[in-house]
């Protein structure tokens, strides 16, 4: 009987970690192909990364002011990233009833003011910022390609200085980029960061 | 006797700048500052002038500080506000809004370091709610709006 009680417990266990997994990622998860749409119309899948080393995943917005502080390092980013064989893609989570700056049109007028070098896709259900336990715009996640599919290296903040970027001490992205590629551990693999909340649909 | 005058004129407008004045702290001035009154139980909002459901939510706080004007409850209204903006944006809202609770501007920079020393979890997005009570007891955080009857809720069970 009490066998009967551990192994009941043992399988509860099992199940209720795996509706965990299977809710939000977290460092280590792999991640599920997902297709969003892109400010040129086009489909934009992860899948489509594979011939890469990874991605950064920005989740940002048009409207939120630590958003706009980083559109520039953004862009800088990606074309570091490019150099070291990772992409950067831009992720808009926010309901535009919300926050009508955020929609598909100014989403199109943002990256062409501020010449974005990357796709900068739409999360319309908001099913894939959920999935990431994004919380806040700008939110960045690196994924590091693992046999063919992504696996999630790093979440949190670009650098350790949004309101001054010549102070900057620490560039969280890159410096966790340089290690995957070394073979290094990822420190830190997280960090945080104050950001606009993302505006979920009610 | 001018003179005299002139000085009663000049404290009384020192006295009305230094009331719409917004003090600066960092997050371990903060601290001090939740836990010099022990008798005093705080609410303490994270927010910013740009952030626009913390805006929205100020007056909830305010309803409180009105609620409680000498009494054991008192609001900090901690601004995240950028720091170029706190003489040009902050402190003119204060003074427009004429907030009665107590604001302050947190003075930090590297806030990786600083979120987790706040509330563990506190991801960082504004707007935030921690209610300190007395012997800096956390007894609730919240990240995301509030409505008056929850915050209600957690000061009657102090």
């Amino acid at each position: 009987m009490k066998l009967f009680h551990t192994l009941f417990l043992g399988v509860f266990l099992l199940f209720s970690t795996q509706l965990i997994a299977a809710d939000t990622y977290v460092l280590g998860s792999k991640v599920d192909d997902f297709t969003l749409k892109n400010i040129d119309g086009t489909m934009i899948s992860l899948s489509s990364y594979t011939k890469n080393d990874g991605v950064v995943i920005v989740f940002t917005c048009n409207h939120c002011p630590y958003s706009k502080l980083y559109e520039d390092r953004i862009v800088a980013l990606d074309a570091s990233m490019k150099k070291k064989k990772y992409s950067v893609l831009a992720i808009n989570p926010n309901d535009p009833i919300a926050y009508p700056d955020d929609s598909f049109e100014n989403m199109i007028v943002r990256a062409k003011e501020k010449k974005f070098t990357f796709p900068y896709v739409i999360d319309e259900t908001q099913e894939i910022a959920k999935k990431f336990g994004a919380t806040r715009t700008p939110h960045f996640f690196i994924l590091k390609k693992v046999n063919n599919s992504f696996e999630i290296a790093y979440i949190g903040a670009l650098d350790d200085n949004a309101q001054e970027p010549d102070s900057v001490t620490v560039n969280y992205v890159e410096k966790a980029v340089d290690a995957i590629q070394k073979g290094d551990k990822v420190e830190p693999a997280s960090t945080k960061a104050i950001g606009c909340s993302i505006k979920w649909k009610k | 006797m001018i003179m005299c005058r002139n000085i009663i004129i000049v404290f009384f407008f020192t006295a009305m700048t230094v009331k719409a004045q917004v003090g600066s702290m960092n997050v371990d001035q903060m601290t001090e500052r939740l836990t010099k009154n022990n008798d005093t139980t705080f609410i303490v909002n994270f927010w910013a002038t740009w952030c626009k459901p913390c805006v929205e939510e100020l007056p909830v706080f305010e309803s409180i500080t009105q609620k409680y004007p000498k009494g054991r409850i008192k609001v900090l209204l901690v601004s995240l506000d950028f720091k170029n903006k706190v003489q040009s944006v902050l402190i003119p809202f204060v003074k427009k809004r004429n907030l009665q609770s107590e604001v302050i501007w947190l003075n930090e920079k590297n806030y990786d370091a600083i979120i987790d020393k706040i509330h563990p979890d506190w991801s960082g997005s504004l707007p935030a709610t921690l209610i300190v009570a007395p012997h800096n007891r956390i007894v609730f955080f919240k990240e995301g709006t509030i409505d008056e009857q929850e915050l209600h809720s957690h000061i009657l069970t102090e």
